[in-house]
């Protein structure tokens, strides 16, 4: 067996993308993800790669700009106010078709907010977050374990499409401590010949870039993306189905807010409620055809969320309406309980009946 | 026949797309000639502005990024940290460099990035129509300080060389103009400087290019190339700024 250690969520991200071949890091001090930025101080120094403190969140992105045109795999991170100010970045380097990957380990909002475990930065993460047309890769782990896989998983995906991703994590799975093993990620490089290394004379300039003045040419640069996002959207959906085959209520949660309706499934299920859920693992590309699937069968869907109701937009668009969707949810940094969650489907059940 | 005059080799064939008498042609070709001069086009990447030089990655035969606006230092460094072996340019304007990217600029600069800054000041937003830059001068007109910029409200030029010059980290910073024969072959001299001290990894060095924009200054480009050593030399005097090589080898 596979040997486990002890890390945070965080730690585990680090370790995970230094073993995926990640040698640059840049990022810029906030609360809840600081054991990855000090986690890659630490190594990076001993392995020859880079750890720069950036002067802002803006420079950080901007550098991991720089290094992903170079084709290497680069990453930062940070939490929901930084990722805000890393906006502009991510939109050029989407529009530029290179990997990177961007860390969110989300805190309360909106403004400066908290410092406690939120999901409110839902949309920002699975429908752009910049300007533009474009999509990012979002990976929602729910455990520390998950943090490593999903981190080598995104490296994998970002250059497998050219595209960015991001790990959508949250104060709790960054701060918790769990047994992970680091064993089974190994890095496979991709070659990258529209990088820009040199041209050592021997082929013609590659450039890095996001403009195009001409609008028939930026219209067909869209076009192209969006059909990779189809090849995405088709090939890479990643969910956890729990107890959802014979399920009359089917809950959608993801990261910690889907380890606490799993608890309130089984507690649920030990009362003769048939629960089930959901977990999108993916949250971009979005599991619509699981919840399109499980509207034929479930009574209705409770979307569990830890922010005002984000997520459940993605779910009615994929059930298409055909079942009433609710909201259990927690803001600002509070965690719903399995009990709030048990009184959600109850009172969902009563009014059914 | 004799060849006494060529395109450099790291400048492409395309037309430049700048309007008449602007000098960022000139400029790009003092760059062009360092490259070609160190013989590093093959191990270049540039990285091109938000602004008028925006497509400057389209002119230089080298491997190309275009940062966003003002980001050009901290994409340059990724690259740079990525590929320390490399040779890595910026090419930015005064709203670029000294506006929207001062923060990536002057901390670039302190982190003393083995990087080349080319920044051209001509004290206007040329792209977007002649707005009021971060260093117009004091009663400038423009399309946003159309009574002349004043002081009270709009503030002070920013004077970027004596500001970092200030710094521990830079290794060479100097401001030339490009306005004579003999301004340009000083502008040559040192751009190839800030090139080579790259190559020998001594550090950040960062020439200001004071440049002329007929176009939104309203002035022919003969009268713009007058107004250079009329107004804008007087505010932003020319010379070496700071010279960490030189300085050590005076003291030792």
């Amino acid at each position: 067996m596979a040997e486990k250690v002890l890390m945070k969520g965080n730690e585990a991200i680090a370790e995970a993308a230094i073993r995926s071949g990640c040698r640059h890091y840049f990022g810029y001090p906030i609360t809840p993800q600081t054991e990855l930025a000090a986690y890659m101080a630490k190594m990076m120094p001993k392995i020859g790669g880079t750890f720069l403190q950036a002067e802002s969140e803006i420079a950080a992105i901007n550098m991991v700009y720089g290094v992903a045109g170079t084709g290497k795999r680069v990453m930062t991170s940070s939490s929901s106010p930084g990722v805000s100010l890393k906006q502009e970045g991510i939109s050029y380097i989407a529009g530029s078709d290179l990997p990177a990957l961007i860390i969110n380990v989300q805190r309360g909002g909106p403004g400066l907010g908290g410092i406690q475990p939120s999901q409110s930065d839902y949309f920002q993460a699975t429908k752009g977050g910049g300007h533009g047309d474009y999509h990012l890769i979002v990976l929602a782990p729910a455990s520390v374990q998950e943090m490593a896989d999903l981190t080598a998983l995104a490296f994998d995906l970002a250059d497998k499409y050219r595209m960015p991703a991001m790990i959508l994590a949250d104060g709790t799975i960054g701060q918790m401590m769990e047994p992970v093993t680091l064993e089974n990620i190994e890095y496979k490089p991709v070659e990258k010949p529209w990088a820009i290394t040199g041209t050592e004379g021997k082929r013609k300039h590659n450039i890095i870039n996001s403009l195009y003045l001409n609008p028939e040419m930026l219209e067909k640069k869209n076009l192209e993306r969006f059909e990779r996002y189809k090849t995405v959207e088709e090939n890479e959906v990643r969910f956890e189905s729990f107890m959802m085959d014979d399920a009359e209520i089917g809950l959608v949660a993801y990261g910690i807010a889907a380890r606490v309706a799993k608890n309130a499934v089984t507690a649920l299920r030990a009362e003769g409620i048939k629960a089930g859920l959901i977990r999108p693992v993916t949250l971009w590309p979005f599991p619509k055809k699981a919840v399109l699937e499980a509207s034929d069968k479930v009574k209705a869907f409770v979307s569990v969320e830890l922010s005002m109701g984000q997520m459940i937009e993605d779910i009615k668009l994929a059930e298409n309406s055909k079942k009433p969707v609710v909201l259990c949810s927690r803001v600002g940094g509070m965690i719903p309980t399995p009990e709030q969650i048990i009184e959600t489907v109850k009172n969902l059940e009563g009014g059914m009946d | 026949m004799a060849i006494v005059y060529e395109k450099p080799h790291a400048l492409s064939d395309l037309e430049l797309h700048y309007c008449p008498g602007c000098t960022h042609g000139i400029i790009h070709k003092l760059v062009a000639q360092a490259i070609d001069a160190l013989d590093i086009e093959g191990i270049t990447i540039g990285v091109a502005p938000v602004g008028c030089a925006v497509m400057a990655y389209d002119y230089f035969n080298c491997d190309m990024a275009e940062a966003a606006h003002g980001r050009a230092p901290a994409m340059a460094t990724g690259i740079k940290r990525s590929l320390p072996d490399r040779i890595v340019f910026t090419y930015q304007g005064d709203g670029d460099l000294a506006s929207i990217g001062m923060a990536e600029t002057v901390h670039a600069a302190t982190r003393g990035e083995n990087i080349t800054v080319i920044f051209v000041n001509n004290a206007i937003y040329g792209m977007t129509g002649g707005q009021m830059a971060p260093t117009s001068l004091p009663g400038q007109v423009t399309q946003t300080s159309p009574y002349g910029r004043d002081v009270k409200t709009a503030g002070y030029p920013v004077r970027v060389c004596e500001m970092l010059a200030t710094l521990d980290g830079p290794e060479y910073i100097e401001r030339v103009a490009v306005n004579s024969v003999k301004n340009i072959n000083n502008a040559k001299r040192a751009i190839e400087k800030a090139f080579r001290n790259q190559v020998e990894g001594k550090g950040f060095s960062l020439i200001e290019v004071v440049s002329a924009c007929p176009t939104n200054w309203g002035l022919s480009p003969q009268e713009a190339l007058k107004w250079i050593d009329d107004k804008m030399i007087p505010y932003y005097p020319l010379g070496v700024y700071k010279d960490r090589t030189a300085a050590a080898a005076k003291e030792a």
